[in-house]
């Protein structure tokens, strides 16, 4: 009996083919005559200097067009367009903007077929993931964010679009990355140039003739297509307010450093290697289901993707034969067949990395698992490929793969799974499986990953943020902590440029004192009265001697030698951040109560003394001293009040269950303060960051120190506990940036000069740290620009745990 | 649970390899379970995510589709895994027998030949009806290879006197039911009384003899997936040749998610046991779109020996109607109306 025949198939019950059309798109290309230019300013441009690169169907390897390659020209004529169409599009009522999105989020569902079969020919995923989860959730973004735009006004007061917007996105989602990008910025009232990726231009090129149909004024949304050197002539072009990069951790270190002391906004979302945690009491089937939506969803070219499945010991075995059988059941195949599971790999550079990883893989000792069938031969398919016996110092445990490659290991306890859960560079997502809620919900807070989902897997929605921790990156996409990243603060627009801070001079100050310490000459102390006080460094709650053994003199504001401070150095800064890692769990568990309570205290102990501190403040600085200390007073009141009010959210995403958005602290945060006020500037930048749970590393001002080295004690009788604020003292740009450079610190602050803020970001891509540094004055006495939930968002970070719920 | 628990029950043909857990599928003729003593610690460890099944049966039905011919060639499959069903207070032996008519010739011989399947000779799984139908049924279908299945214990509710129940079940058997569909006591089940569940299944299984035994968990009335999984477990260890999911007469009858629970405890159980157990949804199925979502959730889970209509029913009575109607189209290009359907 003839296989393909009803009689025959009766028999064998074999799936047969069910391919999607590929007409109308290729219809849609060949009206373009398979060439595109930029789509800039509402029209299609052609490229400066005329060159063009192939489109590719990784899936067949047949050419789909010729796309144009951005030049430094053509980058700069999209900025310019953007620029132009910027104030209009800024002038709209949130209304009329929110008109402008809703037309979008409907173009998209007219068009969605159109659009769904143009992603899946360009990279080879699926025909059924965009149908069913790309393009609707396309369609879904920029529905929330006509919302946010409706709502600008009045839910954003005091805050307006960032300006030009500069965005690269990925090939692994690329209309949905466009969508992720765009909506919000056009919510906020930004223009934007943005730049898909190489090997996935088509649907953003799409996008732009819809929006342009749907009546988006023309430079709103220009696209520019490329490679990687046209995205740098995006990040280097100086008429970018701000960039939005989505790709690797490699990439994303090279944007930080060339727009380091640049003044762009950045946010980065960037690469994963995800943990996947199955403990012993969960639902084992529903586990293996968990596992193909983790890893082998969009051939596992997926940042968030589960690629490390961490198993409870005792139902490893077990799990992994479920898994093997899955793995037979996989389809892999043409991308628009409506039957298969699996596409493909976006193309043979990727295709090459992932067989070489596997290679390399299975050298270091790991066990390889590929199901018994084959994949096809012509066009870029890898098979779904499970390692197990993985140790976690392989290569492949620790690198992102990008590929349908998924490794394993075992852990004993909940603690050592979150240990191995841990034991990575980046932060981005973690699955966590158990059918015991208290066990889920004491583990997702302590996965360093800025989404983690319980019971679930690979959930996305414009209503909830998505975004890493560590190298994963900073920023969020969708949510209301994502329409931040496109906003800013309206008083920093009425203020001079950046750079109007007087010319800094402490450090011609310090070099003239340090030339007098050295030179052994001692300065009259300002009261001979008193006993000698030796102001040391502050680590782990001790006082502690300078590792140096010099000091530096401070002069107070009538040139008179006011007294010594501690010369600090690199080996002090490495033993406070050493304390402030060590107080960093403790501290970060403590309720929001008692961090409140410490903070009362402290502002009490601070009172006590207040005629004493005003002393000092005005000996240092020749002003009101009094004034200082009751705003530093009340400074303290306010994140006092703040530390049990700071609450996250509960996103309103379309599951049945909650979607906690809580803000977590980052960790250890480094903090250059501010030189002008001696005392409020330094607790207007730590307090913040320990009322939110971090553990603090501070720089005091430079010019006034004593003001702090006189505070210690203040700390030390307000049950502070021991490492919550570590104080060295010295040279503030020098230590500043050895802080920025400590892999073991998860954020920098430093307010100081325009040099400062470049050497700070630039030395934050160690690890990728949040960097927030501030090279202009702000008005540090006042509440708007010196305190609140500003300060409360930079010492943050909002971490999605997605829980479904239902028996 | 690395080794199978019962030993003793292996079969001749399934692969005892202890390095792997699963077993190799029986390849014809399917060995009857003989059930094995209650295993609590096994009904227990069974544990269900309602939130990740129901996302699992939302998206298996876009993952896979049939078409053209493959389509045709699996609608008449589905058609042949049906037991062709009335269970009205109305039945007669009028309509007992045109139904039974129907169940031989499912398929207009013109259809048949313009598919090319008129060798296959394709009837329906069994005609099933109530017990006082039985013997109308056994004339009706005499000749032909189509059993004759009936609901018993006091169906729908279960809830007559046990003596009675089992006295329905043998009368049924005598009558010349090849095949016995039971309902169990619910509230066993929602008072976690197992063992209780498990006595009153063995007691209908020996009451069936050489019948086989389908056992209706009524799932509507089960509350929780978890239910529906421990007393699909439990009356597979009660021995089960079937698990079935209703009665059509509660709410909620027939589901994906539902079934994909009970699907997984039939493969646990023959990782397990060895034995292949049967799986009929029932109520609520009438579309031949959603015959064919059950179909690709059998070969998927279970795989393609769960196909067949001796591990796979589907209980319905209007679905045949739909099907005929995509076949047609399919050997026409015309879209088919019911009325031009042989009526059951």
């Amino acid at each position: 009996m003839a296989a393909s025949t009803v009689a025959g198939i009766f028999e064998s019950m074999e799936y047969g083919p069910a391919p999607e059309s590929d007409k109308p798109a290729l219809a849609w290309i060949a009206q373009h005559e398979a060439s595109f230019g930029h789509f800039i300013g509402g029209a299609w441009t052609k490229p400066a200097k005329g060159a063009r690169f192939d489109v590719i169907d990784p899936a067949t390897g047949q050419i789909l067009a010729k796309v144009a390659q951005g030049s430094k020209g053509d980058a700069d004529v999209a900025v310019k367009a953007a620029r132009k169409a910027l104030p209009a599009w800024r002038k709209l009522s949130g209304h009329q903007r929110a008109r402008h999105l809703y037309a979008l989020a409907r173009s998209v569902q007219r068009n969605a077929r159109l659009l769904a079969v143009l992603e899946s020919m360009d990279n080879g995923k699926s025909i059924r993931e965009t149908r069913d989860i790309d393009i609707p959730l396309v369609a879904r973004h920029f529905y929330h964010h006509a919302g946010w735009a409706q709502l600008l006004e009045t839910e954003f007061p005091g805050y307006h679009g960032a300006g030009v917007v500069g965005q690269i996105i990925p090939w692994n989602f690329p209309l949905l990355m466009l969508a992720w990008k765009v909506a919000p910025a056009l919510a906020a009232g930004c223009t934007v140039i943005l730049k898909p990726a190489e090997f996935t231009p088509l649907t953003a090129l799409a996008f732009a003739e819809l929006a342009a149909e749907a009546g988006l004024p023309p430079g709103v949304l220009n696209i520019l297509t490329g490679d990687g050197s046209t995205g740098a002539a995006l990040v280097d072009h100086p008429d970018v307010d701000k960039l939005a990069f989505t790709g690797s951790t490699d990439v994303g270190r090279i944007i930080r450093k060339a727009t380091a002391g640049s003044g762009k906004k950045l946010s980065l979302e960037l690469g994963g290697k995800s943990p996947f945690i199955v403990f012993e009491d969960a639902d084992l089937d529903s586990v293996v289901e968990g596992v193909v939506d983790a890893i082998w969803f969009n051939q596992g070219q997926v940042c968030c993707a589960g690629s490390r499945l961490l198993m409870q010991e005792g139902i490893a075995d077990k799990l992994v034969t479920k898994l093997r059988a899955r793995m037979e059941k996989l389809r892999v195949g043409s991308p628009l067949d409506k039957a298969i599971d699996m596409g493909a790999i976006v193309a043979p550079v990727q295709l090459e990395r992932i067989r070489s990883l596997v290679e390399q893989g299975a050298k270091d000792g790991a066990e390889l698992w590929q199901p018994t069938w084959a994949v096809p031969k012509e066009g870029c398919f890898y098979p779904p490929t499970l390692f197990t016996n993985v140790a976690p110092s392989s290569t492949i445990a620790q690198v992102e793969i990008f590929g349908p490659v998924l490794v394993s290991m075992s852990f004993r306890t909940p603690e050592e799974a979150v240990a191995l859960a841990n034991n990575t560079p980046f932060g981005l997502a973690a699955s966590i499986w158990s059918e015991n809620i208290n066990l889920a919900l004491d583990v997702a807070p302590k996965v360093k990953a800025g989404v983690v989902w319980i019971n679930c897997t690979n959930l996305f929605d414009a209503a909830a943020g998505f975004g890493g921790y560590r190298e994963s990156g900073y920023g969020r996409e969708g949510g209301r902590e994502g329409m931040w990243e496109y906003l800013k603060a309206d008083w920093t627009g009425r203020k001079p440029e950046a750079g109007s801070r007087k010319p800094d001079n402490a450090k011609k100050k310090i070099v003239a004192a340090k030339a007098r310490s050295s030179s052994g000459l001692r300065l009259p102390a300002s009261d001979a009265s008193q006993v000698d006080r030796t102001p040391k460094l502050f680590i782990a709650g001790k006082q502690a001697r300078p590792d140096s053994g010099y000091s530096i003199p401070i002069i107070a504001a009538n040139g008179a030698h006011a007294g010594d401070v501690g010369d600090g150095n690199r080996k002090d800064i490495r033993n406070a951040v050493e304390a402030a890692r060590n107080a960093a769990s403790g501290w970060a568990r403590s309720t929001g109560h008692n961090r409140g309570q410490i903070l009362y205290y402290i502002a009490e102990n601070l009172s006590a003394r207040a005629a004493e501190f005003a002393a000092r403040i005005r000996d240092l600085t020749g002003r009101d001293g009094k004034g200082e200390v009751d705003a530093t007073i009340a400074r303290l009141f306010t994140y006092a009040a703040w530390a049990d009010k700071w609450d996250g959210q509960v996103h309103q995403t379309p599951i049945r269950g909650v979607t906690l958005a809580m803000n977590e602290p980052i960790g250890v945060v480094g903090v250059a303060a501010p030189a002008e006020y001696p005392l409020l500037g330094f607790i207007s930048t730590i307090v913040p960051a320990i009322a939110t749970g971090n553990t603090v590393v501070a720089i005091p001002s430079q010019h006034h120190p004593l003001a702090v080295t006189d505070f210690y004690q203040v700390l030390e009788t307000s049950d502070v506990p021991a490492g919550v604020v570590n104080i060295v003292t010295g040279r503030r740009d020098e230590l500043a940036k050895v802080l920025a450079e400590h892999d073991d610190v998860d954020a920098i602050w430093y307010f100081g000069t325009a040099d400062g803020v470049r050497a700070c970001e630039m030395a934050s891509t160690g690890n990728m740290k949040q960097a927030w540094c501030e090279g202009f004055t702000r008005d540090w006495s006042g509440a708007e620009q010196g305190e609140g939930r500003e300060f409360l968002r930079r010492a943050t970070q909002v971490k999605n745990i997605w829980i479904p719920y239902g028996e | 649970m690395t080794a199978p628990r019962h030993a003793a029950l292996k079969l001749a043909g399934a692969d005892p390899d202890p390095a792997d857990e699963r077993r190799e599928v029986p390849g014809g003729h399917v060995t009857r379970n003989p059930g094995m003593p209650l295993d609590l610690d096994l009904v227990l460890a069974q544990r269900v995510n309602r939130s990740a099944v129901e996302r699992r049966a939302a998206t298996l039905p876009g993952r896979r589709t049939v078409k053209k011919q493959w389509q045709a060639a699996w609608l008449l499959r589905a058609v042949s895994c049906i037991d062709l069903t009335t269970l009205s207070g109305d039945d007669t032996a009028g309509n007992v027998r045109r139904l039974c008519a129907k169940a031989m010739h499912p398929i207009r011989p013109d259809l048949e030949r313009t598919l090319g399947v008129e060798q296959l000779h394709i009837t329906t799984g069994a005609v099933c009806v109530y017990h006082q139908l039985v013997a109308v049924a056994v004339e009706a279908l005499a000749g032909s290879n189509v059993p004759v299945a009936a609901v018993s214990t006091g169906f729908p509710a279960g809830l007559s006197p046990l003596a009675t129940r089992i006295a329905e079940v043998k009368a049924s058997v005598a009558a010349g039911a090849r095949e016995i569909d039971i309902v169990i006591t619910r509230g066993h089940v929602l008072t976690g009384n197992w063992h209780a569940l498990y006595d009153e299944v063995r007691a209908f299984r020996d009451a069936c003899g050489e019948s086989h035994m389908k056992t209706i968990l009524g799932t509507g009335d089960l509350a929780t997936l978890t239910n529906v999984a421990r007393a699909s477990m439990v009356a597979m260890m009660a021995g089960a040749d079937f698990i079935k999911t209703s009665t059509g007469k509660e709410g909620v009858n027939a589901t994906l998610p539902i079934s994909l629970v009970m699907v997984r405890m039939i493969r646990e159980y023959f990782e397990q046991t060895g034995f292949a157990i049967g799986y009929k949804p029932a109520g609520g199925i009438r579309s031949a779109k959603n015959s064919l979502e059950y179909l690709y959730l059998m070969k998927e889970e279970l795989g393609d020996r769960w196909l067949r209509p001796d591990l796979f029913r589907f209980g319905a009575s209007g679905l045949l109607t739909d099907i005929e109607r995509q076949l047609e189209h399919f050997a026409t290009g015309r879209y088919a109306a019911a009325h031009r359907q042989p009526m059951v």
